[in-house]
């Protein structure tokens, strides 16, 4: 009843090729963002906007980013967290040694740099599958970290390898307070979304899907996987590297490499995952849920504490948080492979016929 | 020439612990498609289980078996846990319960005994072999050579299990075709778990090994990572590639390290590995030994 999409008719191939044809979704879509964008600042708090939302906006960038490469292309990366590297340390360095850069205009050379990292660690893909290249792909993760590491220009040769973030400013207006700098990365994750959106239904992203699907087919009916597998692993870097910058300028401030390692491409991983391997939505709703686990676990453990009457050992706490951590993974693959966006899916299916049995 | 040499040799033989590791990986690759992620964990729970037994009273020789049936009744239950409800899944999905399986044995393990490094001694110095220094004057650790021992001991049991027994048979023929083993009439869930348990076996020894030499702590996890190099030089069909991928890797790195590491500010050991096999990678795709893949569309 309340998702039905019978009776809406589509009258002009400009209505039938839009990005939410359905109406329900749109106004959903427009009541979400107005939330975001109006009402969040204003209900929000300095902890919820910098502590909760931004990691969760900046990591759902980084998913995306993540899922166009595996979900969409089929291409399993372990080695996200390198390209975010790259896009931090590049856009720090091009703000700093380019006097005047805009600030967008940085973000979007950071991404284009972590792109042609991607696109040279994507090579192998052309030659290599699977396991074997998602194996491959550590060799950017180590390889970029101790670049970074181990060359003092990326940072400025700052004595322990941390780069400071400069002040974020547009015209102008600087943007230091939670609420600004929460609107600023809301604004880049939208447009970079809605672009992912785009992309993912246009004659790229279909030709992805086939390379995905068996890639020796999709070379048979004439998709050049040279060019697909690069611009795939070009565009996902992209949208990395813009989310390592906003992680370096938003919500950390002061990063060094070894913030971007291992851990960090597993956590987007499972970001993928969970949220649903080849579903824009599902990158959102995985990233939220990765950040929020933790969060929510902590918040658990004092509850607890009262009810045993004894306060536990803080070791004991966050070994507790690992397991619980590991367990929940284990538990979500088997329950529901396909991740959160198909339960999203489902409820779809429900609201179609609510309240009515039939 | 001979510091050369002495570089060779020690890394020859750290080669072969890293493959003590991918065997680990190969095994279970090879019964059940699966990319066992854990394993690392898995040499980090044995050695760890095994140290703190014997801290807390056990003799080694006690606590050793004791952490075996801990092992195998690890492996066993990840199979009946985790794996069996996961069947038919893609790879991917498996791939990611390992890792998830990774954190909760972390977990797990310093939850048992806590997070402090442990020092193990198995009885074998970490010293030169004097014999072998006055005959050629080369520096070669008695405890490299008695792991490559122990190691090779390993591995022809392990090739006498799989070539000669009823259970090896078994395993090779699920390892050819999950259905057609099946078909035979071989306990398809039963085999993934005498796997499972096989892998928690050579876990334990190579985590003994490991943790003699740099200590029972939690950088042992990561000795999966040094094994994936390993892993893809060799194939990750084949145990056989599994020793030649350890030695190469072994080998090289060290080699790496010691000639071209001060032209580039050095710690290249943490990616040379990778570098190296990516490279190889793009000459033969499917490792040394791995099965050549044929695309049917």
């Amino acid at each position: 009843m309340l998702y039905r999409e019978a009776g809406q008719f589509k009258t002009s191939y400009a209505e039938d090729q839009q990005i939410f044809p359905i109406r329900q979704d749109r106004i959903a879509i427009a009541l979400l963002l107005a939330f975001a964008f109006l009402g969040v600042p204003l209900l929000a708090n300095e902890y919820w906007l910098s502590a909760i939302l931004m990691p969760v906006l900046i990591f759902a960038l980084a998913t995306l980013g993540l899922n166009l490469l595996t979900g969409y292309a089929g291409q399993l990366s372990l080695g996200t967290s390198a390209f975010m590297a790259v896009g931090a340390f590049a856009a720090y360095n091009f703000i700093l040694r380019v006097p005047g850069i805009p600030l967008l205009v940085a973000f979007a050379l950071a991404g284009v740099c972590a792109a042609l990292v991607g696109i040279v660690f994507g090579l192998p893909s052309l030659r290599i599958k699977g396991f074997y290249l998602a194996v491959s792909t550590l060799a950017a993760q180590f390889f970029v970290v101790w670049a970074l590491t181990k060359f003092g220009w990326f940072s400025n040769y700052s004595s322990s390898g941390v780069i400071d973030a400069q002040k974020m400013s547009i015209l102008g207006y600087s943007f230091d307070t939670p609420v600004a700098k929460y609107l600023l990365v809301l604004s880049i994750v939208t447009l970079l979304a809605l672009a992912a959106k785009n992309l993912v239904r246009s004659a790229m992203g279909r030709a992805w899907m086939a390379v995905r699907d068996m890639d020796v087919a999709a070379e048979v009916i004439g998709i050049r996987i040279l060019q697909t597998k690069l611009l795939a692993f070009a565009i996902s870097s992209f949208y990395c590297g813009v989310a390592g910058a906003l992680y370096a300028y938003a919500y950390l401030g002061t990063v060094e490499p070894e913030a971007f390692n291992l851990d960090l491409s597993f956590r987007i991983l499972f970001m993928v995952i969970i949220g649903g391997v080849g579903s824009i939505l599902g990158s959102f709703l995985g990233a939220a849920f990765i950040t929020l686990l933790p969060i929510f676990l902590n918040t658990l453990s004092g509850p607890l504490e009262r009810l045993l009457g004894f306060t536990l050992p803080s070791g004991l706490m966050s070994n507790l948080e690992v397991i619980v951590f590991g367990a929940l993974i284990i538990f979500f693959l088997i329950v529901e492979p396909n991740g959160l966006a198909r339960l999203w899916q489902i409820a779809k299916e429900k609201l179609r016929l609510w309240p009515f049995p039939h | 020439m001979q510091f050369f040499v002495e570089v060779l040799i020690g890394g020859l033989l750290s080669g072969v612990m890293y493959s003590l590791v991918a065997i680990g990986f190969v095994l279970i690759y090879k019964a059940s498609g699966v990319f066992n992620f854990a394993q690392g964990s898995m040499v980090f729970f044995a050695a760890l289980t095994c140290v703190s037994l014997t801290e807390h009273g056990f003799q080694f020789w006690l606590a050793l078996p004791l952490t075996l049936v801990a092992m195998v009744a690890l492996g066993l239950l990840t199979e009946r846990i985790v794996l069996r409800p996961l069947v038919n899944q893609p790879p991917i999905t498996l791939f990611m319960a390992t890792i998830g399986l990774a954190f909760f044995i972390e977990g797990l393990a310093q939850l048992l005994w806590g997070a402090q490094p442990h020092g193990l001694d198995i009885g074998i110095q970490d010293e030169p072999w004097q014999w072998i220094s006055d005959a050629t004057g080369l520096n070669i650790s008695k405890f490299d050579v008695s792991a490559a021992g122990i190691a090779a001991v390993l591995v022809s049991s392990l090739a006498l299990f799989f070539s000669r027994t009823r259970i090896g048979r078994a395993l090779r023929a699920v390892a050819d075709d999950h259905q057609a083993a099946l078909a035979v009439g071989i306990p398809l869930q039963q085999i993934w778990g005498i796997v499972w348990a096989v892998a928690g076996f050579v876990a334990l020894v190579a985590g003994l090994l490991w943790g003699a030499r740099n200590g029972v702590q939690y950088a042992l996890t990561f000795l999966a990572l040094k094994a994936l190099p390993v892993l893809i030089l060799g194939g990750f069909e084949s145990i056989p590639g599994a020793i030649v991928g350890g030695l190469i890797v072994g080998a090289s790195e060290k080699l790496a390290e010691v000639y071209v590491g001060p032209y580039v500010g050095g710690g290249i050991e943490g990616w040379f590995p990778y570098v190296l096999a990516l490279l190889f990678l793009l000459i033969r795709p499917e490792g040394l030994f791995g099965e050549k893949r044929i695309d049917r569309v």
